[in-house]
């Protein structure tokens, strides 16, 4: 589904990620770890095609297709998804607007017409049940005022409207009090099917015993040092970065 | 030529044109109104046309805009044609009585039925003669004429426009919606006069809309002076909706007494040039006064919002919030003054100016003033100019959310905060759909006129 080969990111002339391959199938969930400003973000949001990160070298296929060429708009209606690690707040954007436009251009874009009113209602109750995204934050302004759990919350419940092909969730995790990892846990299960997949960026193996991943990759310094099974991320929460630090330096 | 002698040109011209149309003026209007004509005289030959050299104008070039030839009609319905065949009000949904103003004058065949007992709805010319007591207590008491040389103009010209007086204690639930019209079949002045007077306790929602209905340049100077007796409630709304070539220059005077509520609200759809002056006294204890704005600009247009709230008395609340969306080439100026007597203690005054600028070549110049001689106030003021949001943008197109549909939903949440100030729901859903429409360019200038001009 995704194959991405020599890739390297820079912003400001400052290059970021150095050189990453890896390759992503459908009905596979890869999960990707590393420290603080290894450059797990940068990756994301570049593949959803965030203008500020230059691609200087490598290339990304998406379901065959080359992703680098598309837009941000077509990366997302050709099935791509970014799970924000800092969702964006649109004071005066109703939810309900937002939701709407993006699954009626979506439509559009695959040659459907826009969803009826109700049928629109419907899904969105339906999604908002399966995330326990409290009905109340649905009227407000995009992420206006949400807290931090509820902005996480917010984008798994994008996610569940959109079913993406592929997902990326940033860090979706982090602020999430146990409770809520399970919900959001137990969304993304549900919402798995044998043809699509899932990027997890995390820094706690807490998550991955709920979306059990089929790898676990460790990037550091912009290269993915580290590939392996599931038990790799009970390493790391047990030793810590340091052994893959001294092992690549 | 420079601008200097443009401008002297231009007063010698209005003033050659009042010379030859005073006794007109003087013989078709009651002496009430005539009264104020000799210092207006007096005012404008002082004063002229305020060039850019005045504070007040610093960014908008007046004369520019009044320069070149125009007809000018005083007398009301030069031809009698049905308005109501040619224009239909475009907010079906708004139940309103629906007062028709052509070219600055009452349109004769305004049927005001079933209005609550006492209110009165008229031509201002007709009030002047029929109501003497209300007219002469109010016309011309907050309109200063020697503060501008367009207020002395107006007041000089004054012929015509609308009359409301609410009593005491009075609610009108309607909301009365006066449609200014501009028509003919060439290039016209209009200058136009309205007065509003509410009484202690009463209540009312007003709504103007600006509408030109021939492609002919119009240069419109209306002025409005509005009285809030105490505890009064005014809503006041403003949809302008003018084509490219016309020119509109609109004063108006909220007079406001204790614990009185007024809240003016301008949507300013488009326009050649539009220069709003509010003015604002707040002359007894315990009034709010809010002013709003929300304008859009592009190609050459130039939109400027002046504003002057004068606490005069303690314990006012005033806030101000004037949003502006340019594009193209349009200009746009936000010179806001917020004065606070040294008697006017506890005062809250609030003044904010917030921008988006969607292309390089359109401009804007804020400037906030803040004048304070109290010392227990709280005041601020503020200004943004700025571009639509990338972060925003990216959130949004990473949805499926194309470009240009992105941009749209910036721009309308960004309008949104004045908009949803309005209070009427039906007015405020169809100022939704009309400022939906002007940001996506669809929104037709002629959209309910029923004639072609050619
Ligand atoms: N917009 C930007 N401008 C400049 N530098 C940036 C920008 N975004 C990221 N960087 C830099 O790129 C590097 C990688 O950042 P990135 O956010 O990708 O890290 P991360 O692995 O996601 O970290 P964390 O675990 O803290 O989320 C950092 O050094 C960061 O400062
Ligand atoms: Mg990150």
């Amino acid at each position: 589904m995704l194959v991405i080969k020599d890739l390297h990111i820079a912003i400001d002339g400052k290059e970021i990620i150095k050189g990453i391959n890896l390759e992503v199938n459908a009905g596979e969930i890869h999960a990707i770890m590393g420290p603080n400003g290894s450059g797990k973000s940068t990756l994301a949001s570049a593949l959803a095609g965030r203008e500020i990160f230059e691609i200087t070298k490598g290339t990304v296929t998406f379901k065959g297709e080359n992703l680098l060429e598309m837009s941000p708009e077509d990366r997302a209606r050709k099935g791509l998804f970014l799970g924000f690690q800092y969702p964006v707040e649109i004071p005066g954007v109703s939810m309900v607007n937002f939701m709407k436009t993006a699954i009626n251009e979506q439509r559009k874009f695959k040659g459907l017409e826009p969803l009826s009113a109700s049928d629109f209602l419907k899904l969105m109750r339906e999604k908002q049940e399966l995330v326990g995204l409290h009905a109340k934050l649905t009227n407000r302004s995009v992420n206006e005022g949400f807290s931090g759990g509820e902005k996480k919350r917010n984008e798994i419940f994008q996610m569940a409207m959109l079913s993406p092909d592929l997902a990326i969730l940033d860090e979706t995790d982090s602020g999430l009090d146990i409770d809520a990892l399970k919900v959001v846990a137990n969304g993304v299960n549900k919402l798995r099917t044998k043809n699509n997949a899932t990027i997890v960026i995390t820094h706690y193996q807490r998550l991955l015993d709920y979306i059990v991943p089929d790898y676990v990759h460790v990037l550091y310094k912009g290269k993915i040092v580290k590939s392996s099974g599931k038990e790799l991320a009970l390493v790391l929460e047990e030793k810590g970065y340091d052994w893959i630090k001294d092992e690549t330096e | 030529m420079d601008s200097e002698s443009h401008t002297y040109e231009l007063k010698n011209e209005f003033i050659k044109l009042y010379q030859q149309n005073a006794d007109f003026l003087n013989s078709n209007s009651g002496p009430l109104m005539n009264e104020f004509r000799p210092k207006a005289f007096d005012d404008f030959v002082k004063l002229g046309i305020p060039t850019t050299k005045n504070e007040a104008y610093k960014y908008t070039h007046i004369e520019e805009y009044l320069k070149g030839n125009y007809e000018v009609e005083f007398s009301v319905d030069p031809f009698r044609i049905n308005l109501k065949e040619i224009f239909k009000c475009d907010i079906p949904d708004l139940d309103t009585y629906v007062v028709l103003m052509l070219n600055g004058s009452y349109y004769y065949d305004n049927q005001m039925p079933s209005l609550p007992d006492g209110i009165i709805v008229c031509g201002l010319n007709e009030a002047s003669v029929r109501y003497p007591e209300i007219f002469r207590m109010h016309y011309g008491k907050y309109a200063d004429t020697a503060t501008d040389g367009l207020i002395a103009l107006n007041t000089l010209f004054a012929y015509d426009g609308v009359f409301i007086y609410i009593p005491d204690k009075m609610t009108i639930e309607k909301p009365l919606q006066i449609i200014n019209i501009s028509y003919s079949f060439r290039n016209l002045r209009i200058t136009r006069r309205n007065l509003i007077v509410a009484g202690s306790g009463s209540s009312c929602n007003i709504v103007f809309c600006d509408h030109t209905l021939c492609a002919h340049n119009y240069t419109t100077n209306s002025l409005t002076e509005i009285f809030a007796a105490q505890d009064a409630n005014i809503e006041v709304t403003r949809i302008q909706n003018e084509n490219s070539l016309s020119s509109h220059i609109s004063h108006t005077f909220f007079h406001q007494e204790e614990r009185s509520s007024v809240t003016s609200n301008t949507i300013s759809l488009h326009g050649g040039l539009i220069r709003n002056n509010f003015f604002a006294r707040l002359n007894g204890t315990g009034c709010e006064s809010n002013h709003y704005g929300l304008f859009m600009g592009d190609d050459n247009q130039h939109i400027a919002n002046f504003t002057y709230i004068n606490h005069a008395m303690p314990n006012c609340t005033s806030n101000q919030l004037f949003k502006g969306i340019l594009d193209e080439n349009a200009t746009g100026a936000f010179n806001g003054k917020i004065y606070v007597s040294k008697d006017a203690q506890k005062t809250l005054a609030y003044q904010k100016n917030s921008n988006l600028l969607l292309s390089p070549a359109a401009r804007m110049n804020s400037k906030p003033h803040l004048e304070i001689y109290a010392d227990d106030v709280k005041c601020s003021h503020g200004a943004t100019i700025g571009s639509i949001d990338a972060e925003a943008m990216f959130y949004l197109r990473s949805r499926g959310i194309t470009e240009k549909e992105a941009r749209q939903l910036l721009m309308y949440a960004f309008a949104y905060e004045i908009i949803n100030k309005i209070n009427i729901e039906v007015l405020r859903d169809r100022i939704i759909d009309l400022v939906d429409r002007r940001l996506r360019g669809e929104l037709s200038r002629c959209n309910n006129c029923h004639i072609h001009c050619q």
